[in-house]
């Protein structure tokens, strides 16, 4: 068994980890700042795909890794301004709403791939992010290889948790986001804008959401694939649940959703499992479910999430 | 100035009109992505339209591709109309299709595998939909995510079946064994796929209206859609309606798994459903949540999905296009639905 243990728990487990992590956390942030301040965005599994493909393209034609990783935040950005105009600006149904944006998005994305790469036996990759081992931290032992040799956008995301709870909880455009997040009319009587507000949120969460799907196709698979996404937008409307709503708390679902990928991945791997690795990639959402039933009574769910604002509606 | 004003009442044409001019606004903007391809627009259309109804053996082809679409459409109008807000028909959908190939595949007169992997698929569905119908009702617990999140459990256990017991040991694909040649469902028109299950679709949805508009299922559904206080101080037990309409609806998912079993794939497969289930929330949408227009809404997005492909092999244009044109439909709906709710009144100077 103990062979089995250290098979499993090696430095490259542990890397593997923080790599499957980034995307889901990046998403898992995008998704808490939509539905803190009261915008349930399903539109998140084609935008993570949108921007993933966007990113890609942008990367593969200009040459430039950064440049595609712009385009990708951009396009999530403009789709979570898409998903904020529906149901913020024009008061729609929040789900329907999602799920439209997430198969136009799709649609888009195979669509606008298909047309300007052509279908392809191999499908064509980049020379992706290479990691950057930072200076002195690389050496820690254990650690230093797993987390400070990563590629930057890992680091970007390990940045990011802190600054979304900070920005969340101790700024005035935190307060203003959970304020119409959980009382939109208090939020609007002391004089916040709730459309403004909102909007906001929403696309400061696609944004993020795009940087998930830079992460997929210029980091991890270098490639886009029609696959590339597979589920993880939907795994992030699990983690925030499951995170009740909080950066620091979403993060670590994130973490350990990674950590359970990983182990199914190398059971897979190392052929031990007689486990079907689909039961590791089911219990995420199974958890979730059976979390939701427990919070419920503790109502930490943003009160006003699923509700459209209209200022003259009293 | 103009502003939105609340309306009361929506004139009855406002049913046709709205989709028409949501599919007509949609087809109007992806013609530009089909100039962005550089293929002529009126050209692309032609090919999706005679290639998806051109010809009778076109049309047979576009309603089995409508027969799905038709029961997961039926499943999310209904419910919907009882604002259960069931995004899982693509799970129910899938729960249906593994139920009944498990049926299928026992060896027994082909008319009793066909009626029981109805009842089997049928029930998987329901069950299915029953867990976040039971867990609003008992938990207060969202049913919108939970539907949703229900989609990957289901989807990973279809894949832990194919991929495990089920897989086919000799070419090694991950598919489930073939159900029995006579518990395929029967062609209907020799040369063609129109199998049974198309029919049993095409007569479900005037069952369905029947149901929700003249039944007292249908009343206490609707009522408790509209308003669920008057409804509960009417005397309708609100949360057994609730749990009803799940189970109404999961079964009428699961049903569309079972004809693409028994009709389409004789077996289970990973892509089973190209997203059936959504595409339902598009067709339950635009046909404003009546049964009886599910089935022009479905055949609609069918027409499209078919001839997307023939227009692809034609002029190039990605067949992708058939999925930006539902996802733009369902947006365009939505945005169309605003004038049931509001019309735009000029007001005078003064404000």
């Amino acid at each position: 068994m103990s062979a089995v243990f250290e098979q499993i728990f090696q430095v490259g487990f542990l890397a593997a980890i923080i790599r499957i992590a980034t995307p889901l956390a990046f998403a898992t942030l995008g998704e808490m700042f939509s539905e803190r301040a009261g915008v349930l965005n399903l539109g998140i599994e084609g935008i993570m795909l949108l921007s993933a493909m966007a990113g890609f393209t942008a990367a593969s034609l200009s040459g430039s890794l950064w440049l595609g990783v712009l385009v990708a935040v951009l396009v999530g950005a403009l789709m979570g301004a898409l998903h904020a105009l529906f149901t913020v600006a024009l008061g729609l149904s929040q789900h329907v709403c999602g799920i439209g944006v997430t198969l136009f998005s799709s649609g888009l994305a195979y669509f606008l791939y298909r047309l300007i790469f052509g279908q392809q036996s191999v499908p064509p990759s980049i020379d992706g992010f290479k990691t950057v081992p930072i200076p002195l931290l690389s050496d820690i032992p254990i650690l230093g290889p797993a987390v400070f040799s990563q590629f930057t956008l890992v680091y970007m995301a390990i940045i990011a948790v802190p600054l979304a709870a900070f920005v969340l909880y101790r700024t005035p455009w935190g307060l203003s986001v959970r304020m119409v997040g959980e009382n939109p009319r208090a939020a609007d009587s002391a004089g916040v804008s709730v459309i403004a507000t909102r909007f906001q949120a929403v696309i400061l969460g696609g944004a993020l959401m795009g940087l998930a799907g830079a992460f997929l196709t210029m980091a991890q698979f270098n490639a886009f694939t029609f696959g590339v996404v597979s589920g993880r937008g939907w795994v992030a409307i699990a983690l925030v649940v499951f995170g009740r709503w909080d950066p620091w708390r979403s993060a670590g679902a994130a973490l350990l959703f990674a950590f359970v990928d990983a182990l199914q991945l190398r059971m897979q791997a190392s052929g031990l499992g007689h486990i079907p690795y689909e039961a590791f990639l089911m219990l995420p959402f199974i958890f979730t479910i059976v979390a939701m039933a427990f919070m419920s009574r503790s109502a930490v769910a943003p009160s006003a999430l699923l509700k459209p604002f209209r200022r003259e509606e009293r | 100035m103009f502003r939105l004003e609340a309306r009361t009442s929506t004139p009855a044409w406002f049913n046709l009109a709205l989709p028409l001019v949501a599919i007509a606004a949609t087809l109007i903007l992806c013609s530009g992505l089909i100039a962005i391809a550089g293929a002529g627009v009126i050209e692309a259309y032609g090919v999706m339209l005679s290639a998806s109804l051109g010809d009778s053996y076109a049309i047979t082809e576009t309603l089995v591709r409508a027969a799905p679409m038709i029961f997961t459409g039926l499943a999310v109008a209904i419910a919907f109309r009882a604002k259960f807000w069931n995004i899982g028909a693509e799970g129910q959908l899938l729960a249906g299709a593994v139920a009944s190939c498990f049926v299928g595949a026992i060896p027994m007169p082909g008319y009793l595998a066909m009626l029981l992997m109805a009842l089997v698929g049928a029930a998987a569905g329901a069950l299915v939909a029953l867990v976040p119908a039971t867990l609003r009702v008992k938990f207060k617990v969202d049913d919108v995510v939970s539907s949703l999140l229900l989609n990957s459990v289901i989807y990973y256990a279809l894949m832990a079946l194919i991929e495990g017991p089920w897989k086919d040991t000799f070419s090694g694909y991950p598919i489930s064994p073939p159900i029995e040649d006579s518990a395929n469902f029967p062609v209907l028109v020799e040369g063609t796929r129109l199998h049974l299950g198309v029919v049993v679709a095409l007569i479900a949805a005037p069952l369905c209206w029947f149901l929700i508009a003249r039944t007292t299922l249908g009343f206490r559904i609707r009522v408790t859609g509209e308003n669920p206080e008057a409804a509960r101080y009417g005397g309708i037990n609100v949360q057994r309606v609730l749990l009803s309409t799940a189970l109404l609806s999961g079964a009428l998912a699961g049903l569309a798994g079972v004809g693409e079993v028994g009709g389409v794939h004789f077996q289970v497969m990973s892509d089973i459903s190209p997203g059936y289930g959504y595409s339902g929330i598009v067709v339950a949408m635009l046909a404003r949540l009546n049964p009886l227009g599910v089935v022009p809404a479905a055949i609609f997005l069918a027409a499209v999905m078919t001839g997307a492909e023939a227009m692809s092999r034609a002029t190039g244009v990605p067949a992708f296009l058939s999925d930006v044109i539902q996802g733009t439909a369902l947006l365009a709906m939505l945005v169309a639905l605003l004038f049931t709710a509001y019309r735009i009144r000029r007001v005078g100077a003064q404000t």
